[in-house]
């Protein structure tokens, strides 16, 4: 008879699998408090990859060249990749994508605030990508070291995808800042309106983040919000100086000190006003996803059933 | 909402090149083969990844468990002799 083990003393051979840096993989014994974490965060990042189609697709046929078209497409594509990518992964853990996307759809979990932001004008094409794409990158590059195998691997092939996505943003908002006058006032516009939502997009500060500890010890997570956070920041206002725009932030400096640009207070309770619901977009967001959802059914179930007739033919031959 | 049962799921393998091995890379949901080599081309081969793919019902891979990694893999461990590094050659004769 093989030996069981308690619950306990597994969860200790775990803690010291991590510890040593072992990856989990998907038939791994694990805590169930592991397992609902990381079904929840995979979840919820997929869901933020295919509601974050919305805004961007919203410009798709308004895109003012050929060239920005094909663009835009690629990169909404790559972005239900990273969707798949995501619900395949959490699908390791034992859970199925329709019950994920049910509690989508049911308002019963979360996506990435961002993505609740209405994108105005064409410049907002630009600053979702340099900056939304490029807080996502900083986050997802902390996360191809966690400690969940499917998930990591995940990370990296979307790391590898994402990296067009925020040059193009530069790009289309470092074109728009040295055209006309017009031009240049609605890339700043633009900036001006997505700065402060994503630097939110890492989370509520170390202090205020209940789970952050538990997450850090099991490898879920590698680096804290708030330095995450920093790393942004760091890494985005030389860009913005290249691009000849400004941060809407007037305590924005360099600090000789820390080695590190000095922030402003982020606006918290608007965090929490767009998580709890209360976002420009939330409501249009999950009804376009439902409404896409009930408008594809009939696809779906014209697949199956043509699937279901095929078999038939070929037991019968 | 319509449906209770989502397509069933698909193990993915990719050629990248010629004179490799497929490899896997992931999964996904399709109704049929034929369904799924085509989600397999547009999901994980939209930037030359690969020029062959395989698609494999999820349901038919059979894993080794987990917890049986002592026993199954362990034995090669002390057979060190299956390994050239085991034996001592004249350096100066390229064996
Ligand atoms: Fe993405
Ligand atoms: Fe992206």
């Amino acid at each position: 008879m093989p030996p069981t083990y308690s619950d306990e003393s597994r969860e200790l051979a775990f803690q010291e699998a991590i510890d040593s840096d072992r990856t989990v993989e998907p038939r791994d014994w694990m805590p169930e408090r592991y397992r609902s974490t990381m079904i929840r965060q995979i979840a919820q990042h997929a869901h933020s990859e295919i509601i974050g189609m919305q805004p961007e697709g919203n410009w798709i046929t308004r895109a003012p060249s050929l060239r920005r078209k094909a663009i835009l497409l690629a990169k909404v594509q790559d972005e239900a990749g990273h969707g798949l990518y995501l619900y395949a992964a959490a699908e390791t853990l034992g859970v199925e994508r329709r019950e994920l996307t049910d509690l989508l759809l049911a308002g019963r979990q979360k996506y990435s605030s961002i993505f609740n932001y209405p994108t105005l004008t064409w410049a907002d094409v630009g600053a979702i990508g340099w900056l939304v794409d490029g807080a996502a990158i900083t986050n997802q590059l902390a996360l191809t070291k966690t400690s969940y195998g499917p998930y990591a691997r995940a990370m990296v092939r979307i790391c590898r995808e994402e990296s067009f996505h925020q040059r193009q943003g530069f790009e289309l908002l470092a074109e728009l800042s040295r055209g006309t006058e017009a031009q240049h006032e609605m890339a700043q516009d633009a900036v001006n309106r997505w700065w402060w939502p994503a630097l939110m997009m890492f989370g509520p500060p170390d202090a205020e983040s209940p789970n952050t500890a538990q997450s850090m010890a099991w490898k879920i997570k590698r680096v804290s919000n708030d330095d995450l956070r920093q790393r942004f920041v760091d890494m985005t206002v030389p860009q913005a100086r290249a691009l000849g725009l400004d941060l809407p932030d007037p305590e924005l400096g360099w600090n000789e000190t820390r080695g590190h640009y000095d922030f402003g207070p982020i606006d918290w309770e608007e965090f929490r006003e767009v998580v709890g619901g209360h976002g420009p977009c939330n409501l249009q967001r999950i009804s376009v996803r439902r409404a896409a959802d009930e408008e594809g059914a009939w696809v779906r179930e014209a697949a199956r059933a043509w699937e279901g007739r095929q078999q038939g033919r070929m037991s019968a031959a | 909402m319509s449906e209770s049962d989502d397509w069933p799921l698909w193990e993915v393998f990719l050629r990248g090149r010629r004179g490799l091995a497929h490899q896997h890379v992931g999964s996904l949901h399709a109704p049929d083969p034929e369904l799924a080599l085509q989600n397999a081309r547009d999901l994980y081969t939209r930037r030359g990844e690969g020029i062959s793919i395989w698609v494999v019902r999820s349901t038919e891979v059979h894993a080794s468990d987990p917890d049986d990694q002592g026993p199954l893999f362990d034995p090669p461990a002390d057979k060190a002799y299956r390994h050239p590094t085991f034996y001592r050659v004249p350096e100066d004769l390229q064996l």
